[in-house]
Parts: structure tokens; C-alpha cells; sequence
């Protein structure tokens, strides 16, 4: 005799409870805080800040908490959130070049006004397991000098005194908002930034790479990457001016690009504009060459049916939240829709089969 | 009118709302039913269900347009103070309330494009009454035919001749409503 | 399922009812009109973030809070089953958050949420039928552009719709669509009726309840308002079949509806069943008996 599969309400509910104690692990480790993530795995605090477009570290270290690690989770608690916040208004544009820098490099000019400034970076650091760390992760005092509050020129405009650059485009119109509205093609450069800022960090990062392996090509220098805090200052009408709200930490990266002019440009460079939350400088990079690559139009050049000129195609699958949405819902029961495919292949074996017999017997 | 201004709205916004949205979705689901739709006192001459109407679907992103009648002070302080509604005009606004003779011609609203037909005004027409008789309409949501006491039959259509093209309409008198989308045949 | 009735719950309190914001519910009401207005057409809609994944019915919930009451008797079916785990989930996610009183008996119900199924019993009026859907664009299979797509529904050009149907009856003999299977709505837009069984799509058409479709990942919001027509896509000398497996009910003993065929031993045996529990419930309650019921 044959029940059908019953207590689904009760099969969740075990799994959740499973899913908690595996997230906690062995007991007799101490539980982890959200302090600690949120100090010492700053990183991932600041991917998930980025790409769940909501800029606040605790929230962050405990959706990596409860996501056991799963980033692309981590994302989805904050867009959940993020979601159901009032909004009490907009910031104003917020101003790099006040930005105080813990880091700031161009790799165009060998030393630049402000200077060059290397950080906290990885990119010097042998890649070599520190079996130290595991036993004592004690540091060293750094070294401190006076914080130094005069503004940092950005590299790009001393390009462009000499008419070398392109001017940054500017406009006007109020950018719309990506999540207040439908997604509509074609996407003006606003928009298409917006969607990158918290696209997902592998596929941009792929998207990149393949214009500097050829596809859509287009040449990028580091024209600059600074990384650092820069206040955030909102009108309030009832006083009549604006007041810093905040502080945050953002990562920007302009690139320069050859360019060979078109029809109505010259030769000059132009620029990718990358710009992130938190300390998040493949994304920032990464994000600045593909804004690039997708600016092909506007700029004359052609199109060479490379997927990063594709803006359809980058915006449409940048979203990690959407791309694991929809790829993981195919572990839902389909049988219904299978069951359709099931008659109809079986339909068409009898058909072919019908066919066949009849051919051995004429 | 400071009282007025702030008075008048669903006092539960969220369930009552949900009610009212189940009325004005019932009408233009089933184009000649009445629906009552209650909750919103406003100021007069809105009707408690153009009231209901605008408190369910005008926010600040909804450009709203208002006949001679209805553009008053008082009425204009309270779609503020409860909706925010921008108050525009006909041809770029996203719903526009008055009486039928000074909404026309229709013309002055937008109908969508090809591509976005949906991107039409919806228009709240206030009735001196409504009833389920005089015009007959035919069309989806409807079983065979309905009726409704609609104001005239040519701009109707006109109207559903543009299809997918259009505007659409939400009847209003007391507490009663009904609707009529563009896909509705008149005759 | 014991209980076929639950009593409203207590909402939670820490959220709106039904979970939306206000103004989000504006701008789904708002589409989910102009949607009844123009049926088949697909309303882009600012769908938001919710708190299950993109394509597990993020659309088909966004429109149930939508259009949600306190009154409501809510339903919420997979794959025709009330007990099926994406359905526990998302019934009880409005337990929580609207403090709605759910059921499983589609008579009852004045809202049914489905995902690839309509109920096999007749809706009637005053009930909604929601359906989540994952892909709404019945042409994007044939052309991967949003842009040409577009395009593509406001010059009414289907031809490359027919092509591919009439590509599939020369090499295979038949339509080789199954589900999601197209209709045409009121003689003008080409709609995806989610991926249900072609079985149920003469179930589409004049029917009772007011159907409306929400995709939540692709921003997509349609609707066909009661008594509105929607034939599926066919030829003349290839008229449209709604077909299913070819037996009865193994439990109840019903001739004509949808099979789930569940297979029940290492040797291949199989049986089959309804996809609707509750049909298949209530029919047996009724005193109907299949040959593989106890």
C-alpha cells in the first residue's frame, strides 16, 4: 500500500533545528562574537556590506554569523533587511576627495600630489601560510604619523588640464533607483554603476578579466585606487543645510583607458569609475573595467559581440542574490512538469518505435 | 481645516487598505459589479469611496491630476497630508479625479505606449449615482453582459477601440464603486 | 494534514501586516490593475527583496501580501500538494506575518497560491488564484533579450512562436511543450501560464476566480481578469491536446485528473496518483477507491 509523503511542516522544523547546531559546532570551542568577525574577518564584513548594499558592520558580522560563513547568504539576510527600512531621505553625493586615505596608489604616475600611499594591503605579502597565527596572532605596533586632513587631488585631473582625459560625463538627471524600480533597458551609465557597485564580486571580477584577455579589449591602467573614510551629509529641510550623518568606508578605483578617438573625439584616454563599500578593491577594479567596456557606445567604439559589452546580458546576471535564487530553486519539487516531459518523451518512443516497426515490415 | 486636513484617513491603514484594494480590484476585475469600500471620511465633495481610492493607491510616486471642484484647498491639504500624491496636470498624471464632464476629453491623458501600455492614467470619476443599468458592457470579466450607469457610451469607445492602448476607470459615488478597464466593449 | 482548518493566528508583531511595507503594496496594487486592464500583458513591477530565495514564489508572495485581508482564507499548493515543503513554508511565513487563517480545502479558500498546478476542482467567484512564476516571458526561450522581446509583444509579431511549435510537430510529430505551454489571451498577447501541466490550460480560460501571476526575480506582474479567453497556441490540422498519464487514480479512483506517478519499489513498479491532495482527499472521504488504496 502506498501513503503519499506527509509532515513537511515537521521535516523543516528539524532541519532548522540541525542547521543551528551545526552553525555552532563543537560546544566546547568558544562561540564566536560578532565583535570578532566583524574586526578580524573585515573583509568579508565588507563584501557583504557591498553587495547587500547596506552599509553597517555589525549587521554584516552577524549575518556572516548565522550564514555560517556562506557569503552569498550573508547578502541575503541584508537584502532581506535592507528591504523593510523606512527611508527618511537622500544623502548628498558623497566627496572622494575628502576622503581620508588608509591607502591610495595610481599606477600611472611614479609619484603623484598627496602621494602614494600603500596600506593595509596583501599585495606585497608573500603568499606564505603563517603557521604562526595559529598559536599567537599578537601584532606589532605600526607606526603612526599625524593625520593629515588637507584634500588628495584626484590623478585623473591632472590628465585632464592637459586635455588628455575625456571629461567626466556629467548629468543631471536624478539617477533612478534600481531598487525602487524595474530594471529597464537600456540602463544609463547611473544605473548600470549602481547595479555593478553590488553586483557579485566573482562575476565582475570575471567580466574584467576577460576585457584584459581581449574580449572588448580596452587597455586599463589603475589611473587610481583610494581607499579610506569620507563623510556622509544629508539636507534636512527643517534646518536649511546639511549636516554629516556619518562616516563611512569606501573603496574607489578610476581607470584610464587608451582610447583612439572616433569620429567625433580625438585620441585621448578616457575612464572606468568603480566605486564600493568598504575596504573592497578587486570589486572596485574589477567594477571600473567593466563600466568601461560598457561605455562602448557613447564612445563610438564597436561593438565586437563581447559578453561585458552586453549590458543586457551583465545586468541581468550580475545579481548574486537573483543568480543563487533561481539556480537553487530547481531543487523544489518539479514533478508535475516532469511528469509532462515523461508522457510526451514516452508519446514520442511509441511514435518512433510505431514508425520503425512499420518500416521492418514493408 | 487643521483638523480636517489630518482626519478623515483609515485609521488601520494597512488592513483597512487591503479591504478597500480588494473592492477597487474587484471592479475592474469584474467591469459593471458595485463594490462598498469604506474607512476614509475626506473633506468634501470627495465621495468616502474617491477618498478610499486614492488613500489605497496614491503615494508620492503617483502624479495626481484634479478637476476644477476638486481642486481646492481643503482637498489639497489632505491628498497631501495623507498621500503626498504630486498634484499635476492632465497629461502627466498618473490618476486624475473629478466629475465625468470636466475629465474630458480624454485625450489629455496619457494612454501608454506600445510597449508599455500600462504606463496610462487611471481616471476616479465621482457619480451623482451608480447603478447596475443603463449601458451594456461586454468583455473580460464579464460572463455574458453586464450593465452600469455610465455617463455616456462614445469615449468609452474610442477608448477601447486603442486597446492594448488606454485609460481606465474607477466610478465613485458614496461608499460604492465600480470600474470599467479599457478592455470593457460599450454599447 | 490533521487539520484541515487553522484559525487566524497571532501576526507578529515586528512586521506590517503581511509583511510589506505600505507604500511597496501601493506599487504592486497599483500593477496588479493596470495588469487585470490588460490581460497577458506583463506590468513591470519594483519587485523587492523578500526573505525566501528569488524563484522559490518571491512574485507569487509579493502579490499575495498585495491583496491579502484579515478575512482571508488562504491556500498555498506545489506541485498540487498543500504538504509539500515550499508550500509549508510559505503558509506558514503568512501565519506569521499576517496572522491569516489558512486551509487546505480549495472550496474554502479565497486565496489559492500555486506553484505548477491549478486545483482541479472548479474556482468560483470571489476566490484569486495566484501563481508564482519563474520565467514570465513566454518568448524568451526563442529570444534571450528583455529589449527584443519587448519589442517583439508590442508589434503583436508571434511568428517565431508558431515557427518553433510547427519545427516541433515535423521532427517529432507532435508540439514538444509540455508545460509553461503558451495562450493566447483575448486575441492579443502571448502569456506563459507558469510552468503548469498543459493539462490545466483549458482550466485558464472563463474561469470563475480572478488569476493573477507574479514573478518575482524577473519584475513581472500579469493577470487574466474571470471569464477571459486564453486558447493555448495550436494548428489547425495539430489541434492542442491536454493530455496526461493515462490511467486512474491509484487512490481515489478519479478518471480525469493530473497524475503524479510515484514509483514504489526497487523493481520498478509504479503507481499513480493525484497531484491535487485535496481532490484526491476529499474523494476518497466521498467513499472513492482506487486499486492501490488500503
Amino acid at each position: 500500500m502506498y501513503v503519499a509523503v506527509k509532515g513537511g511542516e515537521q521535516a523543516i522544523e528539524n532541519a532548522h533545528t540541525w542547521l543551528a547546531e551545526e552553525r555552532r559546532g563543537d560546544v566546547t570551542v568558544p562561540e564566536l562574537s560578532v565583535a570578532q568577525i566583524r574586526e578580524q574577518m573585515a573583509l568579508a564584513v565588507n563584501r557583504v556590506m557591498a553587495e547587500g548594499s547596506l552599509f553597517d558592520p555589525d549587521l554584516a558580522a552577524l549575518a556572516i554569523k548565522q550564514s555560517r560563513g556562506d557569503l552569498i547568504e550573508a547578502i541575503f539576510l541584508i537584502r532581506a533587511y535592507r528591504t523593510t527600512l523606512p527611508r527618511f531621505g537622500v544623502s548628498a553625493p558623497i566627496d572622494t576627495e575628502t576622503m581620508a586615505c588608509d591607502r591610495r596608489i595610481s599606477a600611472t604616475f611614479k609619484d603623484v600630489p598627496g602621494g602614494q600611499i600603500l596600506g593595509p594591503t596583501f599585495d606585497y605579502t608573500h603568499r606564505l601560510i603563517d603557521f604562526k597565527l595559529a598559536a599567537d596572532g599578537e601584532v606589532d605596533a605600526v607606526p603612526e604619523r599625524p593625520a593629515d586632513h588637507t584634500t588628495m587631488p584626484r590623478v585623473a585631473d591632472f590628465l585632464n588640464r592637459e586635455g588628455l582625459i575625456e571629461e567626466a560625463p556629467q548629468v543631471d538627471t536624478e539617477p533612478r533607483d534600481l531598487t525602487r524600480e524595474p530594471l529597464e533597458m537600456p540602463a544609463d551609465r547611473a544605473l548600470r554603476l549602481q547595479a555593478l557597485a553590488r553586483a557579485d564580486e566573482g562575476f565582475t571580477l570575471s567580466l574584467a578579466y576577460s576585457t584584459q584577455r581581449g574580449y572588448a579589449r580596452n587597455h586599463a591602467f589603475v589611473g587610481e585606487l583610494r581607499i579610506g573614510t569620507v563623510d556622509v551629509q544629508m539636507d534636512i529641510p527643517e534646518l536649511g543645510f546639511a549636516i554629516d550623518i556619518g562616516e563611512i568606508t569606501v573603496t574607489e578605483c578610476e581607470s584610464v583607458n587608451q582610447f583612439t578617438g572616433s569620429k567625433t573625439e580625438p585620441p585621448q584616454f578616457t575612464r572606468g569609475y568603480g566605486l564600493v563599500f568598504g575596504q573592497t578593491e578587486r570589486k572596485a577594479i574589477s567594477m571600473a573595467l567593466v563600466d568601461r567596456a560598457m561605455r562602448w557606445e557613447e564612445l563610438g567604439e564597436d561593438n565586437v559581440g563581447a559578453p561585458v559589452q552586453d549590458a543586457e546580458f551583465v545586468l541581468y546576471h550580475a545579481d548574486n542574490i537573483q543568480a543563487t535564487g533561481f539556480l537553487e530553486h530547481i531543487k523544489l519539487p518539479h514533478y508535475v512538469d516532469f511528469q509532462s516531459e515523461l508522457e510526451l518523451v514516452r508519446k514520442l518512443r511509441r511514435d518512433v518505435h510505431r514508425a520503425q516497426s512499420q518500416e521492418a515490415a514493408e | 481645516m487643521q483638523v480636517e486636513t489630518l482626519g478623515g484617513g483609515f485609521s488601520d491603514p494597512a488592513l483597512q487598505s487591503a479591504a478597500a484594494f480588494r473592492g477597487v480590484m474587484e471592479a475592474m476585475a469584474r467591469p459593471g459589479t458595485l463594490q462598498s469600500v469604506r474607512g476614509a471620511t475626506p473633506p468634501a465633495p470627495l465621495s468616502a469611496a474617491a477618498g478610499a481610492v486614492l488613500l489605497t493607491l496614491c503615494d508620492t510616486e503617483t502624479p495626481l491630476h484634479l478637476t476644477q471642484g476638486f481642486d481646492t484647498p481643503d482637498l489639497r491639504s489632505w491628498i497631501a497630508f495623507h498621500t503626498g500624491a504630486p498634484i499635476v496636470g492632465p497629461s502627466h498624471c498618473q490618476f486624475a479625479l473629478g466629475h465625468w464632464d470636466d475629465l474630458m476629453p480624454l485625450s489629455n491623458y496619457q494612454v501608454g505606449t506600445s510597449e508599455y501600455p500600462d504606463r496610462s492614467a487611471t481616471l476616479i470619476v465621482e457619480m451623482p449615482d451608480l447603478k447596475q443599468s443603463g449601458a451594456t458592457l461586454k468583455g473580460p470579466g464579464i460572463k455574458s453582459q453586464a450593465s452600469l450607469s455610465l455617463p455616456c457610451i462614445t469615449p468609452f469607445q474610442n477608448n477601447a477601440a486603442l486597446f492594448p492602448l488606454g485609460v481606465d476607470f474607477i466610478f465613485t459615488c458614496g461608499e460604492t464603486l465600480a470600474a470599467l478597464p479599457r478592455t470593457t466593449e460599450v454599447f | 494534514m490533521n487539520a484541515q482548518h487553522e484559525e487566524p493566528v497571532t501576526m507578529d508583531q515586528d512586521y506590517n501586516f503581511a509583511y510589506l511595507d505600505e507604500q511597496t503594496k501601493r506599487m504592486i496594487r497599483r500593477a496588479i490593475l493596470k495588469g487585470l486592464a490588460i490581460p497577458g500583458y506583463q506590468v513591470p513591477f519594483a519587485s523587492r527583496e523578500m526573505p525566501m530565495p528569488y524563484g522559490w514564489g518571491t512574485g507569487g508572495v509579493q502579490v499575495s501580501a498585495a491583496v491579502m485581508t484579515r478575512d482571508d482564507k488562504f491556500k498555498v499548493i506545489d506541485q498540487g500538494a498543500d504538504d509539500t515543503t515550499n508550500a509549508v513554508s510559505i503558509r506558514s511565513f503568512f501565519q506569521r506575518v499576517a496572522g491569516v487563517a489558512t486551509t487546505t480545502r480549495t472550496a474554502d479558500a479565497t486565496i489559492v497560491q500555486t506553484r505548477h498546478r491549478i486545483p482541479e476542482q472548479d474556482l468560483v467567484e470571489g476566490q484569486i488564484l495566484v501563481y508564482q512564476v519563474p520565467i514570465p516571458e513566454p518568448l524568451r526561450f526563442l529570444e534571450p533579450r528583455e529589449s527584443e522581446t519587448r519589442k517583439m509583444h508590442s508589434l503583436e509579431e508571434y511568428g517565431l512562436m508558431h515557427v518553433k511549435l510547427y519545427e516541433d510537430i515535423s521532427r517529432h510529430g507532435h508540439i514538444a511543450t509540455a508545460y509553461s505551454y503558451p495562450v493566447k489571451v483575448e486575441g492579443r498577447y502571448v502569456m506563459d501560464p507558469s510552468p503548469i501541466p498543459k493539462f490545466d490550460n483549458p482550466k485558464l480560460g472563463d474561469c470563475a476566480a480572478i488569476q493573477l501571476f507574479g514573478a518575482g526575480r524577473e519584475q513581472r506582474i500579469y493577470a487574466l481578469p474571470p471569464y477571459t479567453n486564453a486558447v493555448s497556441l495550436d494548428f489547425e490540422d495539430h489541434p492542442f491536446e491536454a493530455s496526461k498519464a493515462d490511467h486512474p487514480c491509484g487512490l481515489c479512483d478519479a478518471q480525469n485528473s493530473y497524475l503524479d506517478e510515484v514509483i514504489i519499489d526497487d523493481a520498478g513498479g509504479r503507481m499513480f496518483v493525484c497531484s491535487d491532495t485535496d481532490f484526491c482527499t476529499m474523494r476518497q472521504a466521498d467513499g472513492h477507491k482506487g486499486k492501490d488504496a488500503a
